[in-house]
Order: structure tokens, then sequence, then C-alpha cells
């Protein structure tokens, strides 16, 4: 169990990054605001309390990795990189313009802190995989974290990379499903059924848990509970809002991609500092 | 340096340059496509147990695991039969390699018509454009069992992506050790008067070292280089062809569209156009036969190398 206080340091860690990332997206008109806000709480936790990395360091030999597989996430990643120090506060206000270093899906070679290049799904965990399988040969004792979408699991490589990281019993890959139940188009039921993802996992021999992603003593339990496990990955499943803490967001099926005016993020602000909801 | 006179497979260069580099640099690994029988990368695996990894019939994660290697600061090579690795493979080799400037060096075998009994699903003719396609990666076709070693150690110095074609099993051995080989250089075989035949591949050069006596008799004279590097062009070798015959024929094992051909028309209409005609597979797929039918089928023997000679020389 986390104690009070560390709780609430990450709950002010998390609001502080919710309002950057809606301003990120503001400031530009429009953006991936949903599947940015699912996974905050999972991104304050290990960035603010559980990888060993150095912002001053971004390549530090022996770190701790994580990959945002799922790509379009890449303003709230930018929001938690920023907060953590990683680059100026002001780099957020450059998403997606020309020549940033902050483009619209997360680019190693561009932003400091970012681990790996993300945007086509899939293909991050196939790399997260080899990550994980490099710390293993290199005989590290460090880890790689890797955050992936209840619709980007709709890709084959998926699949492929995970009978290939329980084969190699990589134990130091802990992986995140944003499992927030919506896709681009709609919910995920109304496109491609995701029933039974608990057990698809376990069909792979990964070792499986089911949390609340918004909860951080399961997400610090589980967390502790996959390390314990060394000869398998271990898949946590985050049952999620899309959108969580976006308050025009929430609740409503075309909450992908948005346009944020003004207005809009001055309420969804107002919102997360204890405000009244329309 | 090795000494490749006795390699009896074109794979097994390849195999033994990925093995003589892992011994001089820890951060070599090879992955494998449940392929490890056909790419003799067993060999590999016998010698470093502990840095070959059999990723199973999945290249794309192949190829994906590989590029995040890449990023722990390891250099693996991953193989797979040519239509596979570049193909199957190809958003993965394209963003997760390239675009994330990661570091690969790709095998693909059963270039072109070697792939022969395993028929048109497995007859790679695409590779070549598909990779060329890639910035900044390296392609390779190599002609000998010594210019495949030597050019596989050269990309990896040069610390690029590489896709490298070869066939599979026998070999042609055309270089002793010593020859100036050079990766982006063609190598001169023959100096022409008449028409120029720049050839890449093991069996379209095999086949033009024929040509060029063929059309000797006839009263032609051809000059023959190898091409090996596809990507990035030897452009000045290339001018320089151009200005002295005027006349440059490509042979190739692969497509007319995306191949190196095209390539070469492109690069001399903008710096020093010459008259040109191609032998390559046209808008067509592979199909099954023995290696000798397959060159007779799509158009790629020493007789039809010579037949579009002559028609150019008269041009």
């Amino acid at each position: 169990m986390l104690d009070k206080q560390t709780i609430e340091s990450l709950e002010a860690k998390a609001t502080d990054i919710r309002i950057s990332t809606i301003s990120e997206i503001a400031h530009l008109g429009s953006g991936h605001i949903g599947g940015a806000m699912s996974i905050v709480e999972v991104l304050t936790y290990l960035y603010f309390h559980e990888m060993n990395i150095d912002p001053s360091n971004p390549k530090m030999e022996g770190r701790d990795r994580f990959v945002c597989s799922k790509g379009h996430a890449g303003p709230s990643v930018y929001a938690t990189l920023a907060h953590k120090g990683f680059f100026p506060m002001d780099w957020l206000k450059t998403l997606n313009q020309g020549g940033t270093n902050l483009p619209s899906h997360c680019d190693m070679n561009k932003t400091p802190g970012v681990d790996f290049t993300t945007g086509s799904l899939g293909q991050g965990f196939s790399a997260a995989t080899g990550i994980a399988l490099g710390q293993k040969i290199k005989g590290e004792k460090s880890y790689t974290y890797v955050m992936i979408g209840d619709g980007e699991s709709q890709e084959g490589q998926i699949w492929e990379a995970a009978e290939f990281a329980s084969t190699q019993k990589l134990g130091n890959l802990i992986a995140f499903t944003d499992f927030n139940r919506q896709q681009l188009d709609s919910y995920t039921k109304d496109i491609i059924c995701m029933d039974n993802i608990d057990t698809r996992w376990l069909g792979f021999n990964w070792h499986v848990q089911r949390i609340n992603g918004h909860d951080y003593n399961q997400i610090s339990e589980a967390i502790e509970a996959a390390k314990k496990v060394t000869d398998r990955p271990s898949m946590i499943i985050l049952d999620t809002i899309k959108s969580k803490g976006y308050a025009p967001g929430e609740g409503i099926k075309a909450n992908h991609s948005m346009a944020i005016s003004h207005d809009d993020e001055a309420y969804a602000i107002s919102v997360l500092q204890g405000g009244a909801r329309k | 340096m090795r000494d490749t006179s006795d390699v009896a497979n074109m794979r097994d260069a390849v195999i033994l340059a990925a093995m003589d580099l892992a011994a001089e640099h820890p951060e070599v690994v090879f992955l494998e496509s449940d392929l490890a029988g056909c790419s003799n990368s067993t060999m590999f695996q016998k010698q470093y147990p502990d840095r070959f990894f059999n990723c199973g019939i999945a290249e794309a994660n192949m190829v994906g695991v590989a590029a995040g290697l890449s990023s722990m600061g390891f250099v693996p090579f991953a193989h797979s039969f040519g239509c596979f690795a570049t193909r199957r493979a190809y958003d993965q080799l394209f963003l997760s390699v390239g675009y994330a400037k990661q570091r690969v060096i790709l095998i693909g075998t059963d270039a072109g018509v070697t792939a022969q009994l395993n028929g048109g699903t497995h007859m790679p003719f695409e590779d070549v454009g598909l990779t060329r396609l890639i910035p900044d990666l390296i392609v390779l076709d190599p002609s000998d069992t010594q210019s495949c070693y030597e050019l596989v150690r050269q990309a990896y110095e040069s610390g690029h992506s590489v896709y490298i074609r070869l066939r599979r099993k026998g070999s042609t051995h055309r270089y002793a050790l010593g020859t100036k080989i050079e990766l982006g250089k063609g190598i001169v075989l023959n100096e022409g008067k008449d028409l120029s035949i720049v050839a890449t591949d093991e069996a379209m050069v095999n086949e033009a070292v024929k040509a060029v006596e063929a059309l000797k008799e006839k009263g032609i004279s051809a000059g023959l280089v190898d091409m090996h590097t596809i990507k990035p062009l030897d452009t000045e070798l290339l001018e320089k062809l151009s200005q002295q015959t005027g006349r440059i024929l490509v042979c190739e094992n692969a497509r007319y569209a995306g191949g190196i051909g095209e390539a070469i028309a492109a690069h001399l209409a903008k710096t020093c156009p010459a008259k040109m005609d191609f032998v390559c597979v046209g808008e067509e797929f592979g199909e099954v036969g023995k290696q000798d039918y397959l060159m007779k089928r799509f158009n790629l023997t020493c007789a039809d190398i010579v037949a579009k000679a002559e028609a150019l020389a008269k041009r």
C-alpha cells in the first residue's frame, strides 16, 4: 500500500500532467486527447515513483525503459517528460508545429526521454520485446515497461511479440493494456470484439493481472507482483476511461481525436481543479 | 579478412561474415525466422548460442525485435527468405528500423529466380524496389562469395542498415582474396568500346560474363561492370561509362519497376544520358521451376543479353 502522502503527491502530479496535456492540444486546436488522458496515472506512477531514470541523462546506461506503443498518446507522454524535467515546459506549446521536437506520435530521435519511435500500431510492442531481450543479454537488472491499447491489440504483430516474449521468458518485460473499450471509429465491441482479453494473454503464457488503471495502490501492487514473476513477461490490463480528466471528452464515442477550443480548455481545467461539471 | 575460395554456398559467405564480425564485436547478434536450416545460420547458433534467437515464423516481430535490440546498442543480423524479409515485414523495416534510425543487417535469401522450386509465392523480384525506397538503407546483390563476405563486413563498418539478397546453395568464386572490393563502387570486369553492360546479382553477372565473350565473337566490344551495390549507386562510374560508350545495358534478377535499371536510367537522364536497355523481369510474378527454366522464362539468359546488346549497339 502506498502511504497517503505519496498518493496525494502522485494525484497532484497527474492533475498537472492532465492540465498540460489539455493545454498542449488546445494550443494547437485539436489532437489525440482520449487515449492520452486514459494512461496518465500509469505514466505518473512510472516516471515519478517507479522507473530508474535521470532527466539530466536521458540515455543513461542501465536505465529502465518505457515504450508507448500506442504512439498517438504522445501528448501526455510529453507532458509527463516535461514535468519530470527532460525538457523545458514551453516545448509543450510546439506540439505538431513544423520543426517541433514533439511530433504527434512518439519519436526517440526528437524527444529527450522517449525510448522508442512509435506510431504504426503494434510495432512498439515488438521493439519493447527486443529492448527487454537486450537488457537480459546485457545482464541488466532494469525493466522495460510498454503501453499498448486495446484497439492496438487487434494488430497481429502484438501476438507475434507476445509468443516471442513468453518463449524467451522475459520476466523483465512489464506491459500494460489501456483497456478503455474505445477506438477511433467507435466502441471496441462495435468494431472488433476484445472480450476475454485476460485469457488471451494467459493463453500466450503471460502473467496476467487486471486492475483499475486510475488507482495508484492497484498500479503499485500490480507492478510489484509483476516484478516477482521472473520466468514470464507480465501483462497488466488497465480498466480505464478514455479521455479521463478531459470532461468534454468523457463518456462520448468520438473522443479519440478532438478539436479543443480555449473555452473547452478552460472548462476542463476548472473541473480538474475541483470546479463544477456542466 | 577471410579467403572464401573454399566456401561452397553463397549463404555460408554471409553467415561466416556475421560470425567473424561477432568474434570481433560482442554487440553482434543473430535473429532467425525458423529458416536456420535454409540460411545455415545454425553455424552461428553453434558458435554463439547465447547471441542467437529464433523468432519463429513471425517476420514482422523479428524485424521489430531487431530494432529494439539496436536501440540497446546491439547490431542484429536477421534472416528470412527475401519475400518475407522485405514484403512481409515492410512497415517494420520502414518505420521501426529506417524512420527510427535503428540498425539492422537484413539477409534475404533466394534472390529472384534462385527461389526455384519454392515457386512464385517465394520468388522476390520486388525486394529491390521495396528496399530502395527506404532512405539510408544500403542494398547489396553480390555476385560471388568473396564480394559477399567483404561487402557485409564493409556494410557493418558503414554503420548503416543493410539489405543483402543472395541465393542459398551453390556459389561462384570470381574474386580472389586481395581483389579491390569496395561498397558502393562497381567492379569493372571488362572494358568495352561499343556498349557497357552493368549487371548486378550472381546469376546475372555470370550470364553477362558469357555474353561478353559471345558478343566479342560477333565483333561487338562490350564492357562489363559488376554493380554489387544497388544503393548507394556508383554514379561516378555510371557517368563515365555513359561518356565512354553512350550505350548501357542493365541486367538484374529483379523487376524493372523499382530495380537498379530504373535507378541508373533516372540518374543518367539528369546527368549524362545514354541509350539504354534492360534485361530484367517485366510486369510479372514469379513461378515455380528450376533455375535454368526460370532464366529462360523471364528472359534473363546469356542469349537475351546478347540479343539486347546487339540491338543496342546498332541504335
